[in-house]
């Protein structure tokens, strides 16, 4: 097959290749990471360009076109005008995208299954289940973190529907992958099958876990694109994918060791669903409440203030608010800082980018393993929007969920003070431990309304 | 291309992904996730194709929808990754040494004052 596709085109396919490896080399380094996406994307338009010259490109070429330009355009508007604090769900998003592509040629090649031998059927249809369950669970994760479906569904007997469902595409697949013929409806049937399966897998994930989840779909997709790649007899394909593939597993693992859990303890667990170990709500009464004036004044007045951000800060877009505060501190001769933990936000790094963007010095920023030491010598310790990342009980509770999970040791400061919306739990679900600690107050509002309270409060001091 | 070669062609690809990734310091992380997004958008050379041979309106739907979304794929991920990384050099549009200046990150480190990129480095081994 790949013997008649013309020279020009095949040295195209190369210089891709080339340049995806190239470009990720360069996004793992942070003075060259920029650099790389666009090694990338040079490689990417080559390739596509090159198809317009293969000459099995034979029939619909206005469709390929238009649905090019609805695809490419509905893009280019989507991702130019998104907010910056809904990254994740941007790349759940065309993950899931690109989950859909993988299981449509799959889908295909499954219906001019006479073209194709045994060893091609069997990858077109692993290829279409695995690009399905990628699609299924990137758009299920991109929901969740949209904030939709955020009760967490955990019906009875799951268990008995996740193999019954995974047995039944199983034999389907298999079904498929010996057939002489094509059965478009068996395809439709385990196409439906195989999505479904997607949705089972991730629906126990709560919104907190989601980005390892994401992660692990990002690099399935990798792996169906290869195997789509096999089928096709496309090389590019064949490498991107699985460079995805392993890159995409070994990111996965990564960012589950971060939060010090096992992927399958995130996969298979309930986590929030464990009653045990959970504060009583009575306690809820002994909250300590504080104003922002007497925050302030804590803060003004101290010698050393660490700011700790979670995705509140960033639904609440109070991070130029905070890049204000420090600044006044600042002046008035108070040490700052910020304490990032490796997954607050919903991404590891994702307040990096937002405190950059606020144009907060790099120097400020310190990673956990860096600051954890120092908090008994913190005078205020500022949680803006975070919750799970600075529960105590993941340090001290056997019986917690979060229990074994490194958290920032904001309660061995002097004062915490935490900005918090309402009463609710963190994404895990859990309840912060730390809202009941003896050095903690709560200042409840808006994060970034309490923080332009406090920067007032602390302009009125002189 | 037989299957025997194909597999080694897997296993060097899988080699590289590995090395390509393993000293990633942990800022990085979701530009990798999100740059490896993009790539996987290679999957539009394989819907143009599976389009372009598509007949039949079931088949023309199919391969219609896979080339648009493997379109969003690749233009969505392309637009995400570079301005999650455009973030990280925007101080040089201020002259000051605010953010993630790629540049002050080459200076400091050579300095030895940032902190960052040897404390990441040990953050992978680590890992």
């Amino acid at each position: 097959m790949i013997e008649t596709v013309p020279l020009g085109v095949q040295l195209a396919w190369f210089l891709a290749t080339l340049s995806f490896v190239i470009g990720l080399r360069r996004l793992s380094s942070p003075t060259r990471a920029r650099t790389g996406i666009w090694v990338a994307g040079f490689g990417m338009v080559l390739a596509v360009a090159s198809m317009f010259f293969h000459p099995d490109l034979r029939n619909n070429l206005p469709l390929i076109i238009v649905a090019m330009s609805l695809g490419g355009g509905f893009a280019l508007l989507h991702a130019k005008q998104i907010d910056m604090t809904r990254i994740p769900q941007m790349i759940a998003l065309y993950n899931a995208l690109g989950g859909v592509s993988a299981a449509g040629i799959a889908m295909l090649v499954l219906l001019h299954v006479s073209e194709y031998g045994p060893a091609a059927k069997s990858l077109a249809v692993l290829g279409g289940l695995i690009g399905c369950i990628a699609f299924a669970g990137s758009l299920f994760a991109f929901l969740r973190l949209r904030g939709h479906f955020s009760r967490r569904d955990a019906f009875a007997k799951r268990q008995v529907a996740y193999l019954a469902n995974g047995s039944l595409v199983l034999l389907l697949g298999l079904i498929l992958a010996t057939s002489a013929t094509a059965h478009p409806v068996l395809l439709l049937l385990f196409i439906a099958l195989a999505i479904s399966f997607g949705l089972l897998m991730t629906m126990p994930t709560s919104a907190a876990d989601m980005p390892v989840l994401i992660s692990l779909y990002n690099a399935l997709t990798g792996l169906a694109v290869a195997l789509d790649g096999f089928v096709l007899v496309n090389p590019a394909m064949m490498v991107a994918g699985t460079i995805v593939f392993a890159a995409g597993s070994l990111l996965t693992r990564l960012m589950a060791r971060a939060v010090n859990r096992r992927l399958s303890e995130i996969m298979y667990s309930g986590f929030g669903l464990a009653e045990d170990g959970l504060v009583d709500n009575g306690d809820r009464e002994h909250v300590n409440t504080i104003d922002a004036r007497d925050a302030a004044v804590d803060m003004a007045y101290a010698g050393r203030v660490v700011i700790v951000p979670g995705y509140g800060m960033a639904t609440a877009q109070a991070q130029h608010k905070l890049r204000e505060l420090t600044q006044l501190l600042d002046e008035r001769g108070v040490d700052t800082g910020f304490a990032i933990h490796p997954v607050a936000g919903r991404m590891p790094g994702h307040m990096n980018v937002l405190l950059a963007e606020a144009g907060v010095p790099y120097e400020k920023i310190h990673d956990l393993s860096d600051i954890n030491a120092e908090f008994a010598q913190v005078d205020v310790v500022l949680v803006v929007g975070a919750n799970d990342i600075v529960n105590p009980a993941a340090r001290d509770n056997a019986e917690s969920p979060l229990f074994g999970m490194p958290v920032l040791d904001v309660d061995r400061s002097k004062r915490v003070i935490v900005l918090k919306r309402g009463d609710g739990t963190g994404y895990a679900g859990v309840e912060n431990e730390l809202l009941f600690a003896p050095v903690t107050r709560v200042l409840f509002g808006d994060a970034r309304d309490s923080v332009q309270e406090l920067i007032m409060a602390i302009k009125g001091l002189d | 291309m037989n299957g025997i070669s194909a597999l080694y062609l897997v296993l060097l690809a899988a080699v590289a992904g590995y090395v390509l990734i393993a000293r990633v310091p942990s800022i990085l992380h979701t530009p990798m996730m999100s740059g490896s997004n993009f790539i996987h958008g290679i999957v539009l050379a394989g819907a143009m194709l599976a389009l372009g041979g598509a007949q039949g309106i079931l088949e023309q739907v199919i391969g219609f929808v896979a080339v648009m979304a493997a379109s969003a794929n690749v233009v969505g991920g392309f637009i995400v990754t570079d301005r999650m990384l455009s973030l990280f050099d925007k101080s040089d549009d201020r002259g000051n040494n605010h953010g993630l200046s790629a540049k002050s990150l080459e200076i400091d480190s050579a300095v030895g004052e940032d902190r960052r990129l040897p404390k990441a480095l040990n953050t992978s081994k680590r890992a």
